[in-house]
């Protein structure tokens, strides 16, 4: 991690790649988290209906799903698709760089591979994904205001204003942070696990596995730090 | 064997280098002069590659002396390390082309990293030019998985030559090649020599790459260099290990 801001922040940018890499970050998770993220909004909506019924509390529904969607879904299903989908493929790519010795021709040929093929990597995951956790956030809004629209006939107009109700700018920052923390921990673990892959073939599976794994642990850990101190935060 | 009143422009003395209990390298000693190609012969795991990647910084030595145009590779910064690169090509046994580029761009990337302020023109001269060298011009536009494996070699070392070394170090330049290619290769090897003045090591368990291309035999062995010299000077030695060595590549 030393090395990374080191590297981070001496000489030039790349900038060119760091556009490629979030392109290729945002097309590799775009469907699936549009897919996901649909889907989550509709059925947490679908399923926490009868318990609000049950009170007569149907009319909360827009504001429930997104303190549910906002706050926690989706950070979470946005990390953990890119936890699959990029972080696989950040290790896998560099694992395969690495054991091809691509990453050995670079440093002989005078180019630092850390920064070109590292630090633009992380760059990029920690640009795109909060971009991505936000859109995963609008689609699960309109997932969940599909099914309130079709069930309570809630015209946009109402649905958007009760959904934003009790959303504060706090509840935003702090989304925003997780997709940052996260985009860092898939991008940085992804190439650590490339970078430092070994021994052949089987090195590139095992770096893309845990790649995935260890984001995923590292995910959940973050996310109960970020809301034990959000929730501190909160009055 | 050049004149030794000439400076070597590679020097190794007594080098050591082990992983874990494996002792690859035990006191391996050599001098390469200007504008000559040293052969370093010997079987697979005596650290033949482990030397020439001491010699660019990829791996360091446990002990002694590895020193390229006068430096000694292990104790330079970053930034001596960058320049003496630029001045060493290492043709890789596997090429290393980068996968997802083109052959251009293989050949582009290291040279407008580490050439600022070249032209569109400029650029696209110099990968012509190299690409022709290897005589490979027509796969410019061709990605490393559509080239045959003698095609990749060419284009590694095409790669090496744009930033015009002085040095070329080649990692088993014949290895997983038919014969006619290993022919072709050994011959880009002398051309590269004779066109570039470079001066180069090339490693190789082959012997008629060895014959081919060496102005000098080094053997290792163990190692450590068992001897020098020609090619005939090499074999024609009564020592049980590379009489081995020499009849088991004969009958191969």
């Amino acid at each position: 991690m030393g090395k990374f801001f080191r590297e981070a922040f001496k000489g030039r940018m790349e900038v060119q790649e760091i556009i490629k890499q979030c392109y290729a970050i945002g097309n590799k998770s775009l469907v699936l988290i549009s897919l996901t993220g649909f889907i989550t909004g509709m059925v947490f909506t679908k399923q926490s209906r009868p318990s609000l019924a049950e009170f007569g509390a149907t009319s909360w529904l827009p504001s429930l799903v997104s303190i549910a969607v906002i706050r926690a879904l989706a950070a979470l299903v946005t990390a953990l698709i890119s936890a699959g989908k990029v972080g696989s493929s950040i290790g896998a790519e560099l694992g395969s760089m690495r054991v091809t010795e691509q990453i050995d021709a670079m440093e002989v040929s005078a180019i630092n591979p850390f920064k070109y093929l590292v630090v633009t990597r992380v760059v990029a995951a920690t640009i795109t994904i909060p971009v991505l956790m936000s859109y995963c956030g609008m689609v699960g809004l309109m997932g969940a205001y599909l099914n309130v629209a079709l069930n309570e006939g809630t015209s946009l107009q109402t649905f958007i204003q009760k959904a934003f109700e009790q959303i504060t700018f706090l509840d935003i920052g702090t989304s925003l942070v997780k997709g940052i923390a996260y985009g860092f921990t898939i991008g940085i673990v992804g190439c650590y696990q490339g970078y430092n892959a070994k021994k052949g073939t089987e090195g590139v599976g095992r770096a893309a596995n845990s790649s995935v794994v260890i984001s995923m642990f590292l995910i959940f850990i973050e996310e109960v730090i970020i809301v034990q101190i959000s929730n501190y935060f909160r009055v | 064997m050049k004149e030794t009143n000439q400076e070597p422009i590679i020097h190794i003395k007594d080098l050591y280098k082990s992983f874990g209990d494996l002792d690859v390298l035990r006191g391996a000693s050599l001098d390469v002069f200007r504008g000559e190609n040293v052969v370093v012969l010997g079987r697979s795991g005596t650290g033949k590659s482990v030397l020439i990647k001491i010699l660019v910084g990829l791996l360091t030595q446990d002990r002694g002396t590895a020193q390229v145009l006068g430096k000694e590779v292990a104790t330079l910064t970053e930034k001596e390390l960058r320049d003496l690169r630029l001045k060493i090509g290492f043709s890789f046994q596997n090429s290393a082309l980068y996968d997802s580029m083109t052959v251009r761009e293989n050949l582009e990337f290291p040279l407008v990293r580490n050439i600022a302020n070249l032209t569109r023109g400029q650029i696209d001269k110099e990968v012509e030019t190299v690409l022709d060298a290897v005589g490979l011009l027509q796969t410019i536009n061709q990605v490393p998985s559509e080239l045959s494996g003698g095609q990749r070699k060419r284009i590694g070392i095409a790669r090496t030559l744009i930033l015009r070394p002085e040095i070329m170090l080649y990692d088993e330049p014949t290895a997983g090649l038919d014969p006619i290619t290993c022919l072709e290769i050994n011959e880009l090897i002398n051309e590269v020599k004779e066109k570039y003045k470079t001066t180069s090591i090339i490693i190789t368990h082959d012997l008629t790459c060895a014959k081919v291309t060496g102005d000098r035999i080094a053997m290792l062995l163990d190692g450590s260099f068992v001897r020098q010299g020609s090619f005939e000077e090499v074999f024609d030695t009564s020592e049980e290990r590379i009489k081995s060595f020499f009849d088991y590549n004969f009958i191969q």
